[in-house]
């Protein structure tokens, strides 16, 4: 039987409040600032704005002040904005070769052309809680300067290419797919499946790319290099007729160097996994590069039968949003698909009994 | 470190709009305070926030991918024969009409001169001067291996 329900509106409302209520917390604290998540948390920022597909750094820190810090649900606030503003046009692909470096490692050469520059990086800390940071009014230590003699900063990838033992990336003038704009179909064109990646959940991509390492999925990879800085942005706007830089943008970028046996086409040789992420986000884009480089396996011929190679697989769970929106609906009213199968329960035990008591008779 | 993050050679006006879009709108509307009034401009297209896709390169030089987008605002002014554009990174109103408007400006003969000395100029000192550091502090975390010294 179909009954239409209404109301809740109140407890609705109440429940709204308390949960305004709880996002202030003890009002003897003062209040968070915006601008104090944007800089402070500047990595939960940089996070939501990769997995809210839009970088705006104001509005990530605003999305994770409302979502009390839940960063998913912070993405769902920054893409649910985001259909609310008109697309102007794209911009010209960015040359990464010419960002800002503040970081710039690689696990493949110590002595290579721009040398290591490790960055503001956690990397080589004890990861040992530092209490003196639970003092407040203290103030941080300046980061000591070097003279810098602008270093020709070659992409390691280049270097291999240069040399024959890497394939050269194909470079075509089509216009690339978006998810934005047309559902996935597969097979999905690896520019696809590199926007797909990019506006990933990390969680998902860490444990894809971690798969993969583990052997599920065969692969090898070494970090050719990891760049993380700052990078202008350009378009050309129709009424100028020539590009502009509107602005920078902070970017992570991840070369993955992988083996490849070979085919009957093809030498041995390497290949790459890439990633590219909004933000400082090397987890990020390490996690993209190794799943870039799974789900390369079937055009390069190899056996894909790992889950991090399974295309429709990645591509159709790797969006946070999508992905909590089909889960947390279950918490939605399911009265009445749950009352049919009540009865459906019923009707198979009334069934099943009727059967045994023919039988005992 | 410090290479420059787009391609050159640049326009006169690439360059000054490059500085006008990574100003903020505080320091654009001192420039312009600190210049003798400018007429009244036109608003032919009034502030509008909007997307720009952004997009990377497979491998970081191949196929063109769509990465995410950016918010952007636009507008444009006319201040007597000239037309200026704005187009920056952000939501910031203010500054997207104070760009547009200096825009403008600019490429009137008559105020290039000031408009540069007074606001583009310094403002490109400025920035530079910031990625200077910036590139200073990268070189301190630039590690140098002892056995590379003696390999070299």
């Amino acid at each position: 039987m179909y009954v239409a329900v209404k109301g809740g509106e109140k407890a609705i409302s109440a429940a709204h409040a308390w949960l305004d209520e709880t996002r202030r917390g003890d009002t003897a604290l003062p209040e968070l600032t915006v601008a104090q998540i944007e800089q402070q948390m500047s990595l939960a920022v940089d996070r939501v704005m990769a997995e809210g597909s839009c970088h705006d750094r104001f509005l990530a820190a605003l999305a994770i002040k409302q979502a009390k810090g839940d960063l998913i649900e912070a993405a769902f606030l920054l893409r649910a904005y985001r259909t609310t503003l008109p697309r102007f046009g794209a911009s010209l692909p960015l040359e990464t070769n010419r960002m800002r470096l503040r970081r710039r490692i690689s696990a493949t050469y110590k002595d290579l052309p721009g040398g290591q520059v490790l960055g503001p990086t956690f990397d080589y800390t004890h990861r040992l809680l530092d209490f003196a940071l639970a003092a407040e009014g203290r103030e941080a230590s300046a980061a000591p300067e070097a003279p810098t003699d602008a270093p020709d900063v070659p992409r390691v990838t280049e270097i291999l290419v240069r040399e024959g033992l890497m394939q050269r990336e194909a470079l075509g003038e089509a216009e690339p797919g978006d998810l934005t704009r047309e559902p996935l179909s597969f097979p999905a064109p690896r520019p696809l499946r590199l926007q797909n990646l990019a506006r990933g959940d990390e969680g998902f991509l860490l444990a894809l790319g971690y798969s993969t390492q583990r052997g599920y999925g065969n692969a090898h990879p070494f970090v050719g290099e990891i760049r993380v800085g700052h990078i202008g942005v350009e378009i050309a706007p129709a009424e100028l007729g020539f590009a502009i830089n509107i602005g920078d943008i902070g970017i992570t970028e991840c070369q993955m160097v992988n083996q490849f046996k070979g085919s009957r086409t093809e030498p041995a040789q390497f290949t790459r996994g890439y990633g590219l992420v909004f933000g400082h986000g090397e987890r990020r884009a390490m996690s993209m590069a190794l799943v870039d480089r799974g789900l390369r396996s079937r055009e390069l011929g190899e056996e894909a039968d790992a889950p991090a190679q399974q295309e429709e697989f990645v591509l159709y769970h790797s969006d946070n949003i999508e992905a909590t929106g089909f889960v947390e609906h279950l918490k939605l009213p399911h009265y009445v698909d749950f009352q049919s199968e009540l009865e459906n329960l019923r009707t198979i035990r009334r069934a099943a009994e009727a059967e045994l008591r023919e039988a005992a008779e | 470190m410090t290479q420059p993050d787009t391609p050159s050679p640049k326009s006169a006006r690439q360059k000054w709009m490059a500085v006008l879009a990574r100003a903020s709108a505080q320091e654009l509307a001192d420039g312009l305070a600190a210049l003798p009034a400018l007429p009244e401009a036109e608003m032919l297209r009034a502030p509008e926030t909007g997307l720009v896709m952004v997009r990377g390169r497979a491998g970081g030089d191949g196929d063109a991918f769509n990465l995410g987008e950016m918010t952007v605002t636009r507008c444009a002014m006319r201040l007597g024969a000239h037309i200026g554009h704005a187009y920056i990174a952000g939501r910031d109103h203010a500054k997207a009409r104070l760009a547009a408007l200096l825009d403008a400006a600019l490429q009137d003969t008559a105020r290039h001169d000031a408009v540069m000395q007074t606001i583009v100029e310094p403002l490109a000192t400025a920035q530079q001067e910031a990625r200077a550091v910036e590139a200073r502090k990268a070189a301190a975390t630039r590690v140098d291996f002892f056995t590379m010294a003696t390999m070299r």
